[in-house]
Protein backbone atom coordinates (compact mmCIF):
# COMPACT_ATOMS: atom_id res chain seq x y z
CA UNK A 1 0.00 0.00 0.00
CA UNK A 2 1.44 3.45 -1.01
CA UNK A 3 1.85 6.01 1.35
CA UNK A 4 -0.94 8.67 0.08
CA UNK A 5 -3.27 5.32 0.16
CA UNK A 6 -2.41 4.96 4.32
CA UNK A 7 -2.61 8.37 4.89
CA UNK A 8 -6.27 8.14 3.02
CA UNK A 9 -7.56 4.87 4.87
CA UNK A 10 -6.12 6.35 8.24
CA UNK A 11 -7.89 9.46 7.55
CA UNK A 12 -11.13 7.52 7.18
CA UNK A 13 -10.56 5.25 9.68
CA UNK A 14 -9.72 7.92 12.17
CA UNK A 15 -13.64 9.94 10.92
CA UNK A 16 -15.40 6.12 11.50
CA UNK A 17 -13.43 5.86 14.72
CA UNK A 18 -14.85 9.83 15.85
CA UNK A 19 -18.14 8.62 15.33
CA UNK A 20 -18.06 5.43 16.77
CA UNK A 21 -16.91 6.65 19.98
CA UNK A 22 -18.52 10.62 20.13
CA UNK A 23 -21.47 10.21 17.95
CA UNK A 24 -22.89 7.26 18.60
CA UNK A 25 -24.34 7.23 22.50
CA UNK A 26 -26.04 10.29 20.77
CA UNK A 27 -28.07 7.80 18.68
CA UNK A 28 -31.65 7.66 18.80
CA UNK A 29 -32.90 4.96 20.84
CA UNK A 30 -36.46 5.03 18.82
CA UNK A 31 -37.26 1.75 17.67
CA UNK A 32 -36.24 0.83 14.00
CA UNK A 33 -38.80 0.65 10.85
CA UNK A 34 -39.15 -2.31 11.20
CA UNK A 35 -39.57 -2.84 14.87
CA UNK A 36 -42.41 0.30 14.50
CA UNK A 37 -43.97 -2.15 11.49
CA UNK A 38 -43.99 -5.24 13.59
CA UNK A 39 -45.05 -3.18 16.58
CA UNK A 40 -48.22 -1.14 14.76
CA UNK A 41 -49.20 -5.11 12.60
CA UNK A 42 -48.65 -7.00 15.60
CA UNK A 43 -46.00 -9.20 15.23
CA UNK A 44 -43.53 -7.62 17.27
CA UNK A 45 -43.73 -10.36 20.59
CA UNK A 46 -42.48 -13.45 17.61
CA UNK A 47 -39.24 -11.80 18.27
CA UNK A 48 -37.00 -14.27 20.07
CA UNK A 49 -34.27 -13.40 22.59
CA UNK A 50 -30.96 -12.75 20.87
CA UNK A 51 -28.88 -15.87 21.43
CA UNK A 52 -25.98 -14.05 22.67
CA UNK A 53 -27.77 -11.59 24.70
CA UNK A 54 -25.71 -12.28 27.52
CA UNK A 55 -22.88 -11.88 26.22
CA UNK A 56 -20.42 -8.74 27.15
CA UNK A 57 -20.75 -6.60 24.13
CA UNK A 58 -24.41 -7.45 23.65
CA UNK A 59 -26.49 -4.38 22.19
CA UNK A 60 -23.14 -1.97 21.69
CA UNK A 61 -22.11 -1.70 24.97
CA UNK A 62 -19.23 -3.18 26.96
CA UNK A 63 -20.02 -5.35 30.59
CA UNK A 64 -18.81 -4.02 33.47
CA UNK A 65 -18.70 -0.11 31.86
CA UNK A 66 -21.16 1.78 33.87
CA UNK A 67 -20.80 5.08 32.41
CA UNK A 68 -23.35 4.59 29.41
CA UNK A 69 -21.78 6.79 26.93
CA UNK A 70 -18.27 5.32 27.52
CA UNK A 71 -20.07 1.75 27.29
CA UNK A 72 -21.50 2.65 23.86
CA UNK A 73 -18.43 4.49 22.38
CA UNK A 74 -16.19 1.84 23.19
CA UNK A 75 -17.85 -0.88 21.86
CA UNK A 76 -18.07 1.60 18.35
CA UNK A 77 -14.46 1.35 18.42
CA UNK A 78 -14.25 -2.13 19.44
CA UNK A 79 -17.06 -2.72 16.40
CA UNK A 80 -14.88 -0.51 13.61
CA UNK A 81 -11.72 -1.91 14.66
CA UNK A 82 -13.01 -5.71 14.13
CA UNK A 83 -15.02 -5.12 11.07
CA UNK A 84 -12.19 -3.02 9.26
CA UNK A 85 -9.44 -6.15 10.41
CA UNK A 86 -12.36 -8.68 9.38
CA UNK A 87 -12.78 -7.12 5.78
CA UNK A 88 -9.98 -6.04 5.11
CA UNK A 89 -8.08 -9.20 6.23
CA UNK A 90 -10.33 -11.29 4.43
CA UNK A 91 -9.59 -10.09 1.49
CA UNK A 92 -5.82 -10.30 1.80
CA UNK A 93 -6.42 -13.55 2.55
CA UNK A 94 -8.53 -14.35 -0.64
CA UNK A 95 -5.98 -12.82 -3.01
CA UNK A 96 -2.60 -14.58 -1.44
CA UNK A 97 -4.58 -17.82 -2.21
CA UNK A 98 -5.30 -16.42 -5.52
CA UNK A 99 -1.83 -15.38 -6.13
CA UNK A 100 -0.72 -18.98 -6.11
CA UNK A 101 -3.12 -20.06 -8.80
CA UNK A 102 -2.75 -17.32 -11.55
CA UNK A 103 -0.65 -15.39 -13.71
CA UNK A 104 -0.07 -11.78 -12.62
CA UNK A 105 -0.59 -11.72 -9.02
CA UNK A 106 1.87 -11.79 -6.50
CA UNK A 107 4.58 -14.35 -6.55
CA UNK A 108 2.98 -17.00 -9.42
CA UNK A 109 4.36 -20.13 -9.40
CA UNK A 110 5.48 -21.81 -12.47
CA UNK A 111 3.44 -24.84 -13.28
CA UNK A 112 0.80 -23.74 -10.87
CA UNK A 113 -3.15 -24.03 -11.59
CA UNK B 1 -34.17 -3.28 9.97
CA UNK B 2 -31.91 -5.85 11.32
CA UNK B 3 -34.46 -8.81 11.64
CA UNK B 4 -34.12 -10.72 14.91
CA UNK B 5 -34.67 -14.72 15.22
CA UNK B 6 -38.49 -15.71 15.59
CA UNK B 7 -40.33 -13.31 12.76
CA UNK B 8 -39.19 -15.31 9.55
CA UNK B 9 -39.67 -19.34 9.80
CA UNK B 10 -36.87 -21.52 8.85
CA UNK B 11 -37.68 -22.61 5.42
CA UNK B 12 -37.54 -18.80 4.39
CA UNK B 13 -34.55 -17.96 6.32
CA UNK B 14 -33.00 -21.32 5.00
CA UNK B 15 -34.07 -20.44 1.68
CA UNK B 16 -32.31 -16.49 1.98
CA UNK B 17 -29.21 -17.94 3.32
CA UNK B 18 -28.37 -20.26 0.63
CA UNK B 19 -28.98 -17.10 -2.08
CA UNK B 20 -27.07 -15.01 0.16
CA UNK B 21 -24.01 -17.70 0.51
CA UNK B 22 -23.84 -17.99 -3.26
CA UNK B 23 -24.21 -14.31 -3.99
CA UNK B 24 -20.88 -13.42 -1.73
CA UNK B 25 -19.31 -16.46 -3.18
CA UNK B 26 -19.32 -15.18 -6.57
CA UNK B 27 -18.35 -11.17 -4.51
CA UNK B 28 -15.34 -13.41 -3.54
CA UNK B 29 -14.02 -15.62 -6.47
CA UNK B 30 -14.08 -11.97 -8.40
CA UNK B 31 -12.87 -9.88 -5.46
CA UNK B 32 -9.57 -12.24 -6.15
CA UNK B 33 -9.59 -11.33 -9.28
CA UNK B 34 -8.56 -7.55 -8.64
CA UNK B 35 -4.80 -6.97 -8.85
CA UNK B 36 -5.16 -3.38 -7.23
CA UNK B 37 -3.39 -2.97 -4.04
CA UNK B 38 -6.00 -0.33 -2.67
CA UNK B 39 -8.50 -3.31 -2.92
CA UNK B 40 -8.04 -4.89 0.67
CA UNK B 41 -7.78 -1.19 2.87
CA UNK B 42 -10.51 -0.06 0.53
CA UNK B 43 -12.97 -2.67 1.31
CA UNK B 44 -11.97 -2.37 5.41
CA UNK B 45 -12.04 1.00 5.49
CA UNK B 46 -15.73 0.69 3.41
CA UNK B 47 -16.71 -1.67 6.20
CA UNK B 48 -15.45 -0.09 9.02
CA UNK B 49 -17.23 3.34 8.17
CA UNK B 50 -20.70 1.56 7.12
CA UNK B 51 -20.53 -0.24 10.59
CA UNK B 52 -20.03 3.00 12.62
CA UNK B 53 -22.44 4.99 10.76
CA UNK B 54 -24.97 2.39 11.71
CA UNK B 55 -24.73 2.81 14.99
CA UNK B 56 -26.05 6.77 14.16
CA UNK B 57 -29.67 5.99 14.39
CA UNK B 58 -31.33 9.59 13.26
CA UNK B 59 -35.10 10.08 14.38
CA UNK B 60 -37.69 9.96 11.60
CA UNK B 61 -41.56 10.89 11.94
CA UNK B 62 -43.81 9.38 14.24
CA UNK B 63 -41.12 7.34 17.17
CA UNK B 64 -39.55 5.93 14.78
CA UNK B 65 -36.11 5.77 13.78
CA UNK B 66 -33.85 5.09 10.98
CA UNK B 67 -29.89 3.96 10.44
CA UNK B 68 -27.58 4.03 7.38
CA UNK B 69 -27.82 0.62 5.53
CA UNK B 70 -24.95 1.36 3.46
CA UNK B 71 -25.62 -0.75 0.37
CA UNK B 72 -25.52 2.06 -2.15
CA UNK B 73 -22.48 3.66 -0.58
CA UNK B 74 -20.61 0.21 -0.44
CA UNK B 75 -21.22 -0.67 -4.01
CA UNK B 76 -20.43 3.25 -5.67
CA UNK B 77 -16.97 3.27 -3.25
CA UNK B 78 -16.22 -0.39 -3.92
CA UNK B 79 -18.02 -1.88 -6.38
CA UNK B 80 -20.96 -4.24 -5.97
CA UNK B 81 -19.46 -7.60 -5.17
CA UNK B 82 -16.62 -6.53 -3.03
CA UNK B 83 -19.70 -3.89 -1.57
CA UNK B 84 -22.11 -6.48 -0.52
CA UNK B 85 -18.98 -8.39 1.05
CA UNK B 86 -18.50 -5.23 3.19
CA UNK B 87 -22.11 -5.24 4.17
CA UNK B 88 -22.36 -9.22 5.27
CA UNK B 89 -18.91 -8.85 7.00
CA UNK B 90 -20.92 -5.72 9.05
CA UNK B 91 -23.99 -8.06 9.69
CA UNK B 92 -21.97 -10.92 10.69
CA UNK B 93 -19.51 -8.48 13.24
CA UNK B 94 -23.02 -7.05 14.62
CA UNK B 95 -24.80 -10.45 14.92
CA UNK B 96 -22.26 -12.43 16.58
CA UNK B 97 -20.38 -9.96 19.00
CA UNK B 98 -23.17 -7.18 19.75
CA UNK B 99 -26.06 -9.58 19.28
CA UNK B 100 -28.05 -7.59 17.01
CA UNK B 101 -30.30 -9.30 14.43
CA UNK B 102 -30.65 -13.11 14.93
CA UNK B 103 -28.03 -15.46 14.11
CA UNK B 104 -30.87 -17.24 12.32
CA UNK B 105 -32.27 -14.66 10.69
CA UNK B 106 -28.38 -13.81 9.28
CA UNK B 107 -28.88 -15.21 5.72
CA UNK B 108 -32.29 -12.59 5.67
CA UNK B 109 -30.56 -9.67 7.01
CA UNK B 110 -27.49 -10.38 4.50
CA UNK B 111 -30.17 -11.40 1.40
CA UNK B 112 -32.07 -8.15 2.34
CA UNK B 113 -29.17 -5.55 3.20
CA UNK B 114 -25.76 -6.77 1.73
CA UNK B 115 -27.51 -8.62 -1.82
CA UNK B 116 -30.47 -6.49 -2.47
CA UNK B 117 -29.73 -3.52 -0.60
CA UNK B 118 -26.11 -3.48 -2.80
CA UNK B 119 -27.44 -4.68 -5.33
CA UNK B 120 -30.13 -2.66 -6.07
CA UNK B 121 -28.51 0.39 -5.08
CA UNK B 122 -25.46 -0.38 -7.75
CA UNK B 123 -28.17 -0.36 -10.03
CA UNK B 124 -29.89 2.20 -9.96
CA UNK B 125 -26.90 4.33 -9.36
CA UNK B 126 -25.82 3.27 -13.25
CA UNK B 127 -29.49 4.60 -14.18
CA UNK B 128 -29.09 7.83 -12.58
CA UNK B 129 -25.67 8.32 -13.87
CA UNK B 130 -26.51 8.10 -17.42
CA UNK B 131 -29.68 10.79 -16.49
CA UNK B 132 -27.32 13.36 -14.57
CA UNK B 133 -24.24 14.58 -15.97
CA UNK B 134 -20.47 12.80 -16.09
CA UNK B 135 -19.18 15.09 -12.96
CA UNK B 136 -18.49 14.94 -10.06
CA UNK B 137 -22.03 16.17 -8.57
CA UNK B 138 -23.34 14.08 -11.21
CA UNK B 139 -21.70 11.26 -9.28
CA UNK B 140 -22.71 12.77 -5.66
CA UNK B 141 -26.42 13.02 -6.87
CA UNK B 142 -27.05 9.02 -8.28
CA UNK B 143 -24.90 7.69 -5.23
CA UNK B 144 -28.04 9.81 -3.06
CA UNK B 145 -30.96 8.63 -5.70
CA UNK B 146 -29.30 5.10 -5.30
CA UNK B 147 -29.35 5.08 -1.23
CA UNK B 148 -32.82 5.83 -1.40
CA UNK B 149 -34.41 3.65 -3.52
CA UNK B 150 -31.88 0.62 -2.20
CA UNK B 151 -33.64 1.09 1.50
CA UNK B 152 -36.85 1.07 0.11
CA UNK B 153 -36.54 -1.92 -1.87
CA UNK B 154 -34.20 -3.85 1.09
CA UNK B 155 -37.49 -2.93 2.92
CA UNK B 156 -39.58 -4.86 0.47
CA UNK B 157 -37.35 -8.09 0.58
CA UNK B 158 -38.50 -7.95 4.26
CA UNK B 159 -42.12 -7.74 3.11
CA UNK B 160 -41.89 -10.10 0.65
CA UNK B 161 -40.31 -12.76 2.80
CA UNK B 162 -42.75 -12.23 5.64
CA UNK B 163 -45.33 -13.41 2.95
CA UNK B 164 -43.65 -15.98 1.88
CA UNK B 165 -43.33 -17.30 5.51
CA UNK B 166 -46.73 -16.65 5.44
CA UNK B 167 -47.49 -17.73 8.86
CA UNK B 168 -48.05 -14.38 10.52
CA UNK B 169 -51.24 -12.48 11.40
CA UNK B 170 -50.39 -9.36 10.00
CA UNK B 171 -51.89 -8.52 6.54
CA UNK B 172 -49.58 -8.84 3.63
CA UNK B 173 -50.20 -5.61 1.95
CA UNK B 174 -50.20 -3.97 5.07
CA UNK B 175 -46.27 -5.11 5.97
CA UNK B 176 -46.02 -4.15 2.18
CA UNK B 177 -47.32 -0.59 2.54
CA UNK B 178 -45.97 -0.20 6.00
CA UNK B 179 -42.37 -1.41 5.35
CA UNK B 180 -42.00 0.77 2.12
CA UNK B 181 -43.60 3.96 3.57
CA UNK B 182 -41.77 4.59 6.80
CA UNK B 183 -38.60 3.29 4.58
CA UNK B 184 -39.13 5.94 2.43
CA UNK B 185 -38.12 8.30 5.69
CA UNK B 186 -35.15 6.62 6.03
CA UNK B 187 -33.84 6.01 2.76
CA UNK B 188 -34.16 9.99 3.06
CA UNK B 189 -31.32 9.81 5.45
CA UNK B 190 -29.56 7.42 3.97
CA UNK B 191 -29.28 9.41 0.56
CA UNK B 192 -27.91 12.44 2.74
CA UNK B 193 -25.62 10.36 4.44
CA UNK B 194 -24.69 8.21 1.15
CA UNK B 195 -24.11 11.83 -0.99
CA UNK B 196 -21.93 13.69 1.60
CA UNK B 197 -19.74 10.80 2.22
CA UNK B 198 -19.50 10.03 -2.18
CA UNK B 199 -19.06 14.19 -2.15
CA UNK B 200 -16.10 14.03 0.57
CA UNK B 201 -14.36 11.26 -0.59
CA UNK B 202 -14.76 12.04 -4.80
CA UNK B 203 -13.20 15.24 -3.57
CA UNK B 204 -10.29 14.28 -2.14
CA UNK B 205 -9.50 11.01 -3.92
CA UNK B 206 -11.76 10.68 -6.64
CA UNK B 207 -9.87 7.80 -8.06
CA UNK B 208 -10.65 5.60 -5.08
CA UNK B 209 -14.58 5.78 -6.11
CA UNK B 210 -15.46 2.62 -8.32
CA UNK B 211 -18.67 4.17 -9.45
CA UNK B 212 -16.78 7.60 -10.42
CA UNK B 213 -13.76 5.84 -12.71
CA UNK B 214 -14.78 7.27 -15.92
CA UNK B 215 -13.95 10.73 -14.42
CA UNK B 216 -10.73 9.95 -13.87
CA UNK B 217 -7.90 9.99 -16.78
CA UNK B 218 -5.75 6.87 -16.97
CA UNK B 219 -2.74 7.79 -14.94
CA UNK B 220 0.66 6.97 -16.38
CA UNK B 221 1.68 4.64 -13.34
CA UNK B 222 -1.83 2.55 -14.74
CA UNK B 223 0.18 2.14 -17.73
CA UNK B 224 3.00 1.31 -16.42
CA UNK B 225 1.84 -1.72 -14.23
CA UNK B 226 0.06 -3.08 -17.51
CA UNK B 227 3.14 -3.22 -18.81
CA UNK B 228 4.65 -5.11 -16.03
CA UNK B 229 1.90 -7.20 -15.56
CA UNK B 230 2.66 -8.02 -19.53
CA UNK B 231 6.11 -8.45 -18.79
CA UNK B 232 5.19 -11.16 -16.12
CA UNK B 233 2.57 -13.53 -18.48
CA UNK B 234 4.89 -13.49 -21.50
CA UNK B 235 8.42 -13.77 -19.74
CA UNK B 236 7.30 -15.50 -16.53
CA UNK B 237 8.91 -13.98 -13.53
CA UNK B 238 10.19 -10.13 -14.26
Amino acid sequence: MNRKLAIFVGAGLLVALALAFLVSPEASSSPDGLEKVATDEGFIDEARDHDLADSPLADYGVEGVDDERLSTGLAGVLGVAVTFVVMGGLLLLVRVANGRRSPGGPEPEPGAG
Amino acid sequence: MHIPDGFIDAPTSIGAAAASVGGLAVGLRRSAEVLEDKLAPMAGLVAAYVFAVQMLNFPVAGGTSGHLLGGALAAVLVGPWVGSLCIAVVLAVQALLFADGGISALGLNVFNMAIVGVFAGYGLFLLARRVLPATRAGVTGAAGVAALGSVVLASLAFALEYAIDGSGGASTGRVFAAMGGVHVLIGIGEALITAMTVSAVVAVRPDLVHGAADLVPAPVIDRADRADRADVQVGGVA
